[in-house]
């Protein structure tokens, strides 16, 4: 199973299982995890699911669609050049150990 | 049972017929029995009084709103079927649309409630909402629907849309009558329809782009026009759908809140303890209480779902509201939570056809919450409260109270 890293704005961390098939957001939630508020549920609508991608990891994440694109522009938190949503971060073997870094806010 | 001919009870795994009428004065006033029936008689339910198949379990309900392909809106999300019936107003090219032709309306009303706008508004929201509790501690007694879950988004929404300020009462039974034609043909459908033509005269007419103010989300849409996402005469059929949608459910969203908190006090001291917890209050409100409780879809081809085989053409009612509720989702789903996490619930729909307006109920929803709790001790209900029956939505007439200041 995959695993993925979220650190949070104090520099603390956790590690969480996901299953292949499921987007980060989801088993971030799953796990309880604070700090993914995802409140449109996965649906790519409300920008409370942000995530700063660790640079070594950008590249090798599913593109970016124009829904995502635009609604970046809105997180509460500012948007960096490694910005994604989570909920679109679909989970692939490759895609163990990776590593992002939670935003200060989702509202 | 009914005779033979329905289809339900032609196939090998018979799905389980019941006698409930969602649409009924008695099962509004507390479908939460029916609603566990509903769920407990199984994953998929043919109800003989309207002739529909029904599901009322979060599973089934997520499925059928995230299949799109197969569960199609454009033949009409209440019980109408388009492709047999001529709609009573023209359809909406957004709620009453499928891919590939729903994608590009959706883009554009997407965009014009952007949660960059919606970081626009923000502060004017906040402060109208301020203002609101300014009047209500000059009352101390009110009727929190009116007075509240009515006069906050009628202070700032019409506004925000860049309607005149004539004919704004128009508003709320316009609503009122969209969402009753949603249901079946019961009093409550067929008197809305029969009274509503004063109000879509006036829906109609401030749809024009020159009966919006410039800067408004109307505004912007026709804009849309401009830049080609949109033909000139779409424009206003896409304003139509925010005077339809875009009030009568946050009024019904901040009813459900302030309900919520005035009937269970120990939620009301947490979200005083702690007003940052306002916005996922108002959510919890939207689950518990799910102030739109239903919608349908219509099937494209045959299709299994959960072990029901169900034809082609048919109408398949979600039950929201019992989804939101549903024991196999949510722990002690009967409490009103204001810290659970309610990432998931099916109160503002999901997939592709899920609430456009959602970021400015929450916004809404969590500065107005926001308000009450800093300045607010104490909200008692004094009177009976009264319900407002609609084919769709569930909300209070009137809900008497009184408040103590902080």
């Amino acid at each position: 199973m995959p695993a993925i890293t979220f650190i949070h704005p104090d520099g603390k961390s956790d590690c969480v299982e996901t299953s292949v098939g499921e987007s980060a957001m989801q088993a971030a939630t799953r796990h309880g995890l604070d700090g993914i508020l995802a409140e449109c549920g996965g649906n790519a609508m409300c920008a409370t699911c942000h995530v700063y991608v660790d640079e070594s990891w950008l590249a090798r994440l599913p593109a970016m669609a124009d829904d995502e694109d635009a609604l970046l522009d809105g997180t509460a938190s500012e948007r960096r050049p490694t910005s994604r949503l989570s909920c679109q971060i679909k989970i692939t073997p490759e895609l163990d150990g990776l590593v992002v870094k939670l935003p200060e806010r989702q509202v | 049972m009914t005779a033979s001919g329905t289809p339900a009870a032609t196939g090998p795994a018979s799905v389980p017929h019941l006698d409930v009428d969602p649409f009924d004065m008695n099962f509004f006033a507390d479908p939460y029995p029916t609603h566990q029936r509903l769920r407990e008689a199984g994953p998929v339910v043919y109800l003989d009084k309207w002739n529909v198949y029904g599901v009322a379990r979060y599973a089934e309900v997520h499925a059928v709103l995230n299949d799109p392909a197969t569960f199609c809106s454009s033949r009409g999300v209440g019980l109408s079927d388009f492709k047999k019936e001529t709609p009573w107003r023209p359809p909406s090219l957004i709620l009453e649309a499928d891919p590939p032709a729903h994608t590009r309306t959706r883009a554009v009303l997407s965009k014009v409630l952007s949660p960059t706008v919606m970081k626009q508004v923000r502060d004017r929201f906040a402060a109208a909402a301020e203002e609101r509790v300014d009047a209500l501690l000059d009352k101390r007694s009110f009727d929190a629907i009116t007075d509240l879950a009515e006069a906050y988004p009628l202070s700032i929404f019409p506004d925000a849309l860049g309607l005149k300020a004539e004919g704004r009462e128009h508003l709320i039974p316009y609503a009122s009558v969209v969402f009753n034609a949603f249901g079946p043909p019961n009093e409550l459908r067929q008197q809305a329809i029969a009274r509503s033509a004063p109000h879509q005269a006036y829906v109609a007419e401030q749809c024009q782009r020159d009966n919006l103010a410039p800067g408004g989300f109307g505004a912007c849409i026709h804009a849309q026009a401009d830049e080609g996402a949109i033909t000139a005469t779409e424009a206003p059929l896409l304003v139509r759908s925010l005077l339809s949608a875009g009030l009568d459910t946050t009024v019904n969203g901040i009813g459900a809140a302030v309900y919520c908190l005035a009937r269970f006090p120990e939620q009301w001291q947490r979200l005083r303890d702690d007003p940052t917890l306002a916005r996922n209050a108002f959510e919890e409100a939207v689950r518990f209480e799910s102030p739109v409780q239903t919608f349908f879809r219509t099937t494209t081809r045959e299709v299994e779902l959960s072990g029901a085989t169900i034809g082609e053409g048919e109408k398949v009612l979600m039950f929201l509201a019992a989804a939101n509720r549903d024991p196999r989702r949510w722990d002690q789903p009967d409490s009103y939570d204001i810290t659970r996490r309610t990432s998931g619930h099916v109160g503002f729909g999901s997939g592709i056809h899920m609430c456009v307006g959602q970021l400015v109920a929450r916004l809404e929803g969590e500065v107005m919450l926001t308000a009450l709790a800093r300045r607010i001790a104490k909200i008692e209900i004094t009177g009976e409260p009264k319900r407002r029956f609609n084919n769709t939505l569930r909300g209070l007439d009137s809900l008497p109270v009184t408040i103590t200041p902080a």
